[in-house]
């Protein structure tokens, strides 16, 4: 670590002390270029470099020695499994966004301006600060399932709720009915992102015009109709900011489906999929095509997204 | 975005406050509004609080039984805890968990100050194709990081420093940039010209400007962008298992916490206890600093 520190100090000195020879006003250009030297060399060669790189050898076979055209595409569109991947993709990133704005919506409402709002929006927003992980072993325990035995008691909550209320424990992580099990790992990106949301939104609910209120309030606005008519037209341009930021965040999702089951049971998405084929298939041209449709689906989005808070500005 | 509040000498007479939201409470209305937070509070907060509570009972007891059996028949251990800094384990957690501050304080510190110089630039110095490279670094936000990896590790196979630190320092110092710069560019942009132009007519140069006028009013985006930055790399698997996954000696914890529920999926007390040592440190960064992580979060600073 001390060498990189060192290596990394070295490296500043030496552009501060050039810098700092270079004086008068001819000198504009030559420091501009000498600060963002790192910079430029740094994105370019872990970057760019690697993206277009990426996009070229997602047109190559397995092991990245014969071109073999959009074949690798082809796959992801026709191939059984790979379809399965997809649709988990498009589930998690329609669900997830719409649950999590939502949850945090109406909790940073309810907490607004009470006793205890710190303390409530810390509760919240605390899984944001650990690892995705650590999350997927929390909520593993959650879900965790013991054979369904008289002398054999359940130790996840969930199932142990199921046998309260007089029903049979489920394997809950490996049952695919109803994508059963993508849901519930949706439901832990959920419980991570919706402090996120709550945070973004609360800042945002706080900064309403309290005259706008005031008005509506002499004007005897029910309070529904107030959440209606001021509060969500006030924050819509933040409400498609966060939405647009987990959907990204959810394209990108990985930890949580490989923690939890590995992908298995059907409960595979893009990021998890493309680490499965770079890593334990072995298949380089085809995790090089995942993550370039994982480009493009994020891309659009993304875009969305600084529109939007350009617009916001 | 963000409710600014004024600066009074005075204590301003607010006599009732109102807002949107508390208005729109007060028929949804107390007892039930009041009922739904707490149930959304119970229910974010329980998962964790069991598996904090199983943390400390006995091996046999969590495979048994429930951890809410605790309420009833109380016992409580440091065996866990025990357990997985233990090298008999064959977890040795605290291995991991210096990887992981090996690990995290070059890659928040690299880019940070690395960025700090780029923002100064595309904010105060004006150069030729300052416009033009501004906007490419600022595209190259759209740019997932799995993009990147397999050339990367090709790259760091080829110059021969896989399984050392470098990949890790190297790929989380570079993964940050466009979105460091960017954010502090947009703080270095607020302050006003006037300061910068007083020291340069107290014939300060750029590198005095940026040190003396710059740092001292950028510590809070810089503390925001820094926590940012090291619970994302704290909190990272991804990166992590394709550039330290050949060797132990540099894995971080959550490696090890991933490998954990792959091979002892059923060994619940080491992945109780070791998934709350791996939480330890980025909970307590985010309590002690969490006014300039939220501050962060505002900006828009969010990755993922």
């Amino acid at each position: 670590m001390l060498s990189a520190l060192l290596l990394f100090a070295a490296v500043l000195g030496i552009i501060l002390f050039l810098a700092s020879r270079v004086r008068g006003k001819r000198s504009d250009n030559a420091v501009g270029y000498l600060y963002l030297l790192p910079v430029v060399l740094m994105l370019a060669v872990g970057l760019v470099y690697p993206g277009l790189r990426t996009i070229y050898e997602s047109f190559f076979d397995a092991r990245g020695s014969a071109f073999i055209g959009i074949d690798n595409y082809k796959t992801i569109f026709t191939d059984h499994d790979q379809l399965v991947v997809l649709a988990n993709t498009i589930i998690w990133v329609v669900i997830v966004p719409l649950l999590a704005t939502a949850i945090g919506l109406v909790y940073a409402i309810l907490v607004d301006r009470s006793r205890f709002e710190s303390f409530a929006k810390a509760l919240i927003f605390l899984p944001m600060a650990i690892s995705m992980v650590a999350a997927g072993v929390i909520w593993k325990f959650m879900y965790e399932y013991r054979v369904d035995q008289p002398n054999v008691k359940q130790i996840g909550l969930i199932n142990q709720i199921i046998v309260w209320l007089g029903g049979k424990p489920v394997q809950l992580l490996i049952t695919d009915t109803f994508k059963l099990n993508t849901l519930l790992l949706i439901v832990v990106f959920i419980w991570i992102q919706a402090g996120f949301a709550m945070t973004v939104l609360s800042a945002a609910i706080k900064a309403i015009p309290d005259d706008i209120v005031e008005a509506a309030r002499l004007d005897g606005v029910n309070p529904w109709s107030m959440f209606v008519k001021i509060t969500l037209p006030s924050v819509r341009p933040t409400i498609v900011v966060v939405l647009t930021t987990i959907a990204i965040g959810t394209l990108k999702v990985f930890d949580v489906v490989r923690t939890m089951t590995g992908g298995n049971f059907n409960t595979s998405v893009i990021a998890n999929e493309f680490y499965s084929q770079l890593i334990r298939a072995d298949n380089q041209g085809l995790a090089a095509a995942l993550a370039v449709v994982l480009f493009v689906l994020v891309t659009p989005i993304v875009f969305y997204n600084i529109r939007q808070v350009r617009q916001e500005a | 975005m963000m409710a600014v509040t004024p600066l009074t000498t005075t204590p301003e007479i607010t006599p009732v406050q109102l807002s949107a939201a508390s208005v729109a409470k007060k028929k949804l209305s107390s007892p039930w509004a009041s009922l739904a937070a707490v149930v959304i509070a119970v229910l974010w907060t329980l998962p964790t609080f069991g598996l904090l509570l199983s943390s400390f009972r006995p091996e046999l007891s969590i495979k048994r039984t429930g951890w809410w059996t605790f309420f009833t028949d109380p016992e409580l251990t440091l065996d866990n805890y025990r357990a997985v800094f233990d090298s008999e384990s064959g977890v040795n957690l605290a291995d991991f968990f210096v990887n992981s501050l090996v690990i995290c304080i070059p890659a928040v510190l690299i880019p940070v100050s690395l960025a700090a110089l780029a923002a100064y630039a595309f904010a105060w110095i004006d150069f030729r194709g300052k416009n033009i490279l501004f906007l490419a670094i600022f595209a190259l936000q759209i740019v997932p990081l799995q993009v990147t990896l397999i050339p990367l590790l090709t790259i760091f196979v080829k110059i021969d420093i896989s399984g050392t630190f470098w990949p890790l320092w190297l790929a989380h110092s570079t993964f940050a940039l466009p979105l460091a710069i960017y954010l502090l560019h947009n703080f270095m942009k607020e302050v006003p010209a006037g300061l910068i132009e007083a020291a340069r007519m107290d014939g300060a140069g750029h590198v005095a400007i940026f040190f003396r006028v710059m740092m001292p009013l950028m510590v809070p985006a810089l503390a925001a962008f820094g926590i940012f930055q090291f619970l994302w790399v704290w909190n990272d698997l991804l990166v992590a298992l394709v550039f330290a996954g050949g060797g132990n000696e540099v894995a971080p914890i959550t490696y090890q916490l991933a490998n954990l529920t792959g091979t002892r999926g059923t060994a619940w007390h080491l992945l109780a206890s070791g998934t709350f040592v791996s939480i330890i440190v980025p909970v307590t960064v985010f309590l002690l600093l969490q006014r300039y992580f939220v501050r962060g979060l505002l900006a828009g600073s969010v990755k993922g």
